[in-house]
């Protein structure tokens, strides 16, 4: 398999507090990922450094070959990198079809119909909202449509961050099937950031554990689910 | 009368909306002192204070029996115990969609009237028509910086200046005529709208107004002080008139026939006045269709988006600079343009009518009207310049002039009292669905995923 984001000895800080302190992940073509840890240990900081905002300090993000580091972030995302951020951060007065539309600006128009059939198929519940106003969704649907709109610019890496966040168990048993569809039918590589780790870990093909700023643990899946440091650090009590 | 809702009842009964009263009435009177009640003069060079006191009086006698009226008909209406409250939006918010959904019809209906009023009315009409347009003009203008793309631009007036300056300069230094101006002022102020959009680029909100501002306020100093090239104070005179193909509006011209003789009809100064409404009709009209247009376009919502989330718009590849910078450079270029209008038809400029009371009437005007909303902007308007002259309709009150500033501030006050989200707040989606006709707010009860049948295992 060929590698497809090489992120090695990255270092980023806000302001004089070091959020990343020398992190290295690589993740491979086809892959599912996910990174796990609990609050505040730097994996959102660690997609947005992927994405430019905040920049690295120290260290290097090889994406397809091509470094990175130093793009700005819209032009990252033209690469093929494209992120559902933290939050969700849907255009909330705009409609759904005008949010996915959004995410179609860097693509050729002339795809446009297809992908957004694509995104309605993975999603049946957008199309039946397609003319209402964002914001006035449930929270499940409002990340439907910030998978979505990620989707429309037809990524070969799809970085997710905390896409269970705030949703009903049985919603984000329905999300995270979806995250797998994406990744087996449609060969989108998804890097996933998140804090449900028992069903992060059973979806993803491989793992980082990460705390206060660095990795501690990495292996496939099973591995880490089965590890008892995991287990008593992430998911004891939750399931 | 929704938004009197916020000042309801303190109290239960009688006793309760006596108190109320007795507490606006005592409002009234501190706000009224000052402002009504005592009147400088000047006499042979000194300022004397008279009093009207008997005003005041008056004023607060009719703000507390008004409040006690008040309160005693919404006790009436208040939902009694038992009784359902009717739920959904309010008579205003219904006549705010359905003026948005039907806002092509109302356009072409306003679209025509705008059209014959030259035909039908004095020339007094046509020159209030002249400047309603020239304010619905600003309004559109500014409605793309601060209601698309939600930059709040305090500093508006100085893209207004430097159009109308531009017109100025080269009309009575280079020798150019109006049309010939018109695009270079429109280009001029874009580029004074790129020059303010890139030091202000990682500015938003309160941070970006007070940097707007100051440009607003520098431009205006500039004029002022510049004195070799802009005649500071005392302004640019003689700039000519614009012309229709060559044709001037004049009795008699020494370089050709004038419009009247070219027509073989008889000289009358209200064709001048006529000409110059279709002018900025037709100028306003193009910033309209350009917003329309803009808004289907990619760039448009980009500017939509942009006032959403600025993070979220950098998440999808969009970049928010050039994005940002087009939105003040074409905001800044149809203030130019609009410049370039009040230069020719005046005929002469001065820095005093570019200061920041007119940026903020321009913003008012945005946000009265809704912001976003075209028809909005035109209805504010009409209702501030209306406002403006309201003192010389009602002249045979008497000096009511004096009062303007108060009673402009005081319908300002309950347009947001009772439209706090401006006259016509009300989106239309850019893009429609065949079949539909508008965005299904809350129509769909927001149920969540949990209740849909058959998606989930």
């Amino acid at each position: 398999m060929t590698r497809i984001l090489d992120v090695s000895g990255l270092h980023t800080y806000y302001g004089r507090i070091q959020a990343l302190k020398g992190v290295d992940v690589v993740v491979d073509k086809g892959e599912i990922v996910t990174l796990i840890g609990a609050n505040g240990a730097g994996k959102s900081t660690l997609l947005m450094t992927i994405c430019g905002k905040p920049r690295a300090t120290a260290g290097k993000i090889i994406y397809d070959g091509q470094d990175i580091t130093h793009m700005e972030t819209f032009q990252i995302v033209r690469q093929g990198i494209a992120q559902s951020p933290e939050g969700r951060r849907i255009f909330s007065r705009m409609t759904v079809l005008e949010n996915l539309q959004m995410g179609a600006t860097t693509g050729n128009p002339a795809d446009f119909d297809g992908d957004l059939e694509r995104v309605y198929t993975l999603f049946p519940r957008l199309k039946q909202r397609q003319t209402q106003r964002s914001g006035t969704m449930s929270g499940g649907e409002q990340q439907m449509l910030a998978i979505g709109r990620a989707l429309m610019s037809r990524p070969r890496l799809l970085l997710l961050d905390e896409p269970s966040l705030g949703l009903a168990p049985l919603v984000v048993k329905q999300i995270f099937e979806v995250i797998k569809e994406i990744n087996e039918q449609q060969g989108v590589t998804v890097f996933l950031v998140e804090q449900n780790a028992y069903h992060a870990l059973k979806l993803a093909h491989r793992g980082y554990v990460m705390k206060t700023g660095s990795i501690t643990m990495s292996g496939t899946g099973k591995e880490l689910l089965a590890s008892s440091e995991v287990r008593s650090a992430y998911l004891e009590g939750g399931h | 009368m929704a938004g009197f809702k916020t000042a309801a009842l303190p109290r239960e009964g009688l006793s309760g909306a006596f108190l109320s009263a007795l507490a606006t009435a005592v409002v009234v009177l501190v706000l009224t002192i000052p402002t009504v009640g005592l009147k400088t003069d000047e006499s042979g060079g000194s300022l004397i204070v008279t009093r009207h006191f008997d005003t005041v009086a008056w004023l607060v006698g009719l703000a507390f029996v008004g409040r006690l009226v008040m309160s005693l008909f919404m006790a009436r209406r208040a939902v009694k115990p038992g009784e359902q409250k009717k739920a959904g939006p309010s008579a205003m918010d219904r006549f705010a969609a359905a003026v948005a959904r039907n806002g092509t019809k109302i356009g072409a209906v306003g679209l025509v009237i705008a059209v014959l009023l030259p035909f039908v009315t004095s020339n007094y009409l046509i020159d209030f028509g002249t400047n309603v347009l020239i304010y619905v003009m600003l309004g559109w203008g500014l409605n793309i910086v601060v209601g698309l793309a939600g930059l709040l631009d305090l500093g508006y007036v100085a893209f207004y200046a430097v159009g109308a300056y531009t017109v100025a300069l080269l009309a009575t230094n280079v020798g150019l005529g109006f049309w010939a101006c018109l695009p270079l002022a429109g280009l001029f102020a874009a580029a004074f709208g790129v020059v303010l959009g890139f030091p202000v680029l990682r500015l938003r909100g309160d941070y970006l107004a007070i940097v707007t501002l100051g440009f607003g306020e520098i431009i205006r100093l500039v004029l002022l002080n510049w004195q070799n090239v802009t005649n500071g104070p005392n302004g640019i005179g003689g700039i000519p008139r614009p012309t229709l193909f060559g044709l001037p509006f004049a009795a008699h011209s020494a370089t050709g026939p004038t419009f009247a003789e070219f027509f073989g009809l008889e000289f009358s100064p209200s064709q001048r006045f006529i000409f110059l409404y279709f002018v900025i009709l037709a100028l306003a009209l193009l910033t309209n269709f350009f917003t329309i247009r803009m808004r289907r376009l990619p760039v448009g919502r980009a500017w939509e988006a942009l006032r959403e989330d600025e993070i979220a718009c950098r998440a999808i590849g969009i970049n928010a600079t050039n994005i940002k910078l087009s939105a003040f450079a074409i905001g800044a270029m149809f203030a130019g343009f609009a410049g370039s209008f009040f230069a020719t038809r005046l005929g002469f400029i001065s820095p005093e009518s570019f200061t920041f009371t007119e940026s903020a009437t321009i913003l008012a005007i945005v946000v009265l009207g809704g912001m976003g909303s075209q028809l909005g902007v035109v209805l504010a308007a009409i209702m501030l310049v209306s406002l403006n002259e309201a003192g010389r309709w009602f002249s045979f009150l008497g000096d009511i002039a004096l009062y303007r500033p108060l009673i402009y501030g005081g319908a300002m006050v309950v347009i947001m009292l009772v439209r706090p989200r401006g006259l016509l707040a009300h989106r239309q989606p850019s893009i429609l669905l065949h079949g539909s006709d508008g965005p299904k707010e809350s129509l769909v009860p927001n149920d969540g995923l949990a209740a849909s049948t058959g998606e989930l295992p």
